[in-house]
């Protein structure tokens, strides 16, 4: 009897070389994504052990961590951050060099790597991905392992078409009943990371189940895979159906004509059997989950827009009390401050979690036709690729963000990380759709509060929190 | 790779769980091109009162003289003693590049991510894992003037009084004590990966563009 197997086991096993020398798996990667922080070294550490690129038709690359989101016409000139080119020269001599495929600066297909991947089809069902970015998992959502590396493994990569890596265990995170309307993919996974915590699926790879999760659009599926690492797994998945099959068919790089019908063929497998087992579980209900605002520095500090900043002093373990103590002294918020109580400075709409057309579509619904609040200094929208940026501008959605005050610029990873100009201010509060809340991710002393894109720009009109479901 | 077989060296704390790799370098410090360069930077925002920038030394800081590595007692500490967690967030490997230009060769919590973890064994820096309550105690120990010792062949941390065993992959033991490059290893595999490379080809030829 063939025992039954998860979707991950079935990738893992098609892609599973072999034992090195030392008793550690081999597993073959069909594509590495290449941005300009995390690959020059690698490129160095190549050239210095004069290595060849194993494949080099199995990388893509484009600059996206560093880039400034204005100025973009004037192409690599408008950086005016003489160590942030470097870098993104260095990215266009060694894609030269190695003979890889980039969308450079000034190619419309440029963006953040993994909103290009996915809408190019070059990622696609059943692969191995990696990428020198911890938000890699968000490949997961066409049924593909994708996962963030290092820049050492990223050499390994370039060098063997291998990560050495032992397997991971198995999670179900098991999400029934509908999501309420205007209660995003966004929320619900900042719901599972506050109910598993940040660490909770580490050396796990989670499996999104459930009919919740065959709800979703795969702009959703990207956003809820996208901040896996946030609960602490290198990987999530959801599996393959119909909404997969018809995102990717057409697309630049997805296969054609009977090739085409042999991948779908092949695709369709890419579901967990029914009798598969996980080695954890994690039962959610939709239908419970409010919009969500994260209201600490990490993201399972999270609760609903309903809700109340907690008291560290009321919290069982010690360890948690110290830990959301500290994070409240940095965020200068007061234990049961009401959520819709807290105002806003800035508002980011963007990032690898949320800068899709359909995150974009959801922001401009939002603001209703009301304006950015005078108190509110700036509400960024970053699209999520260049494309993006022109399909959105197509159906009019610039329009409403540039008329109701907010700046529409051009793609990159912006203010998710703060490495180009678009920063947070010291003190400031932020309604950000990105993915980390972490201690001046978006600015040094900067206060991130991670929400959606519809809370993002419904905050930015009101100048505090919102219920979105409220003002629809 | 530097091997790692023993290590004896003053301990620090840092009493804090899920120390993320945005505080162990910040983000403005990944624009380099190098792999070295980092240490300055280490803990920026926990050292510093300033807001610092690629170039700028230490000397030109505001030093933070209530952050513990900046104590007297815990100059030229080599063995990091912290909570769960340690090392997530980000996948920037800069983080273990500043740990080991400080001067940390080892890092001792009760659990890490993932992803750092991994780092950790490509850069000759020993992440350890010891249960929750020995790292409690070592902490409350750690005033200064404690050394630990770490011999990785017998997979123990001493602190003079009492030995701890802990527990490590083979694989990852043998290439720390080995100091091994991991790409000339894998490269000794080359048949077996082209052998699967051909065959995975004609399984699912749609993964080939060339």
């Amino acid at each position: 009897m063939i025992m039954a197997q998860t979707l991950y086991d079935k990738i893992w096993q098609a892609h599973d070389v072999g034992q090195r020398i030392d008793g550690n798996s081999l597993l073959y990667i069909d594509l590495q994504l290449l941005h300009e922080v995390t690959s020059p070294q690698a490129f160095e550490g190549l050239q210095l052990a004069n290595r060849p690129l194993w494949r080099v038709d199995a990388n893509l690359a484009t600059p996206d961590h560093n880039v400034p989101t204005d100025g973009r016409e004037l192409g690599l000139s408008g950086i005016k951050d003489e160590v942030a080119l470097t870098q993104v020269l260095t990215l266009d001599d060694n894609c030269k060099k190695f003979g890889v495929e980039q969308f450079d600066i000034q190619d419309v297909r440029q963006g953040i790597v993994h909103v290009v991947g996915p809408e190019q089809g070059a990622t696609l069902p059943g692969m191995t991905i990696v990428c020198g970015d911890s938000h890699t998992s968000t490949h997961g959502a066409f049924a593909a392992l994708a996962q963030g590396v290092g820049t050492s493994e990223v050499e390994h990569v370039m060098a063997t078409q291998c990560l050495v890596q032992n397997k991971a265990k198995n999670f179900a995170v098991e999400v029934s009943g509908t999501l309420a309307a205007h209660v995003t993919a966004k929320d619900l996974v900042l719901a599972i990371i506050g109910r598993l915590g940040t660490a909770g699926a580490t050396g796990h790879t989670i499996e999104y189940r459930g009919q919740a999760i065959r709800d979703l659009s795969m702009e959703g599926r990207m956003t809820l895979c996208n901040m896996s690492i946030e609960a602490g797994a290198r990987a999530g998945l959801v599996a393959v159906d119909d909404t997969t099959i018809d995102y990717v068919k057409g697309r630049p790089f997805a296969p054609k004509a009977e090739v085409w019908d042999q991948a779908v063929a092949y695709w369709r497998t890419l579901v967990s059997d029914d009798e598969a087992v996980f080695d954890s579980v994690l039962h959610i209900d939709a239908a419970g989950i409010a919009p969500q605002v994260s209201w600490g520095t990490s993201p399972e500090m999270v609760c609903g827009i309903d809700g109340s900043v907690p008291d560290p002093a009321a919290m069982v373990d010690p360890i948690q009390a110290e830990s959301a103590g500290h994070a409240l002294k940095y965020m200068d918020l007061q234990p049961g401050q009401k959520i819709t109580d807290i105002k806003v400075d800035r508002v980011f709409i963007g990032s690898c979690t949320n800068a899709r057309i359909e995150d974009l579509r959801a922001a401009a619904a939002a603001i209703q036709g009301g304006r950015k609040a005078d108190s509110v200094k700036e509400a960024l929208v970053v699209p999520g690729s260049g494309l993006v940026k022109a399909q959105a501008e197509k159906e009019g959605l610039a329009d409403i963000f540039i008329q109701a005050g907010f700046l529409w610029r051009a793609a990159g990873c912006s203010m998710c990380l703060g490495m180009n100009p678009d920063q947070l201010g010291d003190g400031e509060h932020c309604a950000s759709t990105s993915n980390r809340n972490f201690e001046g991710r978006q600015g040094y002393g900067g206060r991130t509060h991670l929400v959606s894109p519809a809370m993002a720009a419904a905050a930015a009109v009101a100048g505090h929190f919102v219920d979105v479901r409220e003002i629809n | 790779m530097d091997a790692f077989t023993q290590l004896e060296a003053m301990t620090a704390p840092l009493d804090r769980a899920n120390v993320d790799t945005d505080q162990i370098i910040p983000k403005q410090y990944l624009k380099s091109i190098k792999r070295i360069g980092f240490g300055d930077y280490l803990f920026d925002a926990w050292r510093f009162l300033d807001q610092g920038t690629m170039g700028m030394t230490p000397n030109e800081r505001q030093i933070n003289h209530e952050f513990v590595l900046n104590l007297p007692q815990y100059q030229g500490a080599g063995i990091l003693l912290t909570r769960d967690n340690f090392g997530c967030g980000s996948s920037r490997e800069h983080a273990v590049w500043a740990l080991k230009e400080f001067g940390f060769r080892a890092v001792i919590a009760p659990s890490f991510a993932d992803i750092f973890f991994g780092n950790c064994f490509k850069n000759g820096v020993l992440p350890i894992v010891l249960e929750a309550k020995i790292v409690e105690e070592l902490i409350a120990k750690s005033n200064g003037d404690f050394t630990l010792r770490i011999d990785l062949e017998s997979q123990t941390v001493t602190d003079g009084e009492r030995v701890y065993d802990f527990e490590i992959d083979s694989a990852l033991k043998q290439k720390m004590l080995n100091g091994m490059d991991d790409i000339a290893m894998t490269l000794e595999e080359v048949e077996l990966i082209e052998t699967f490379e051909a065959k995975h080809k004609t399984s699912q030829p749609w993964l080939f563009r060339g």
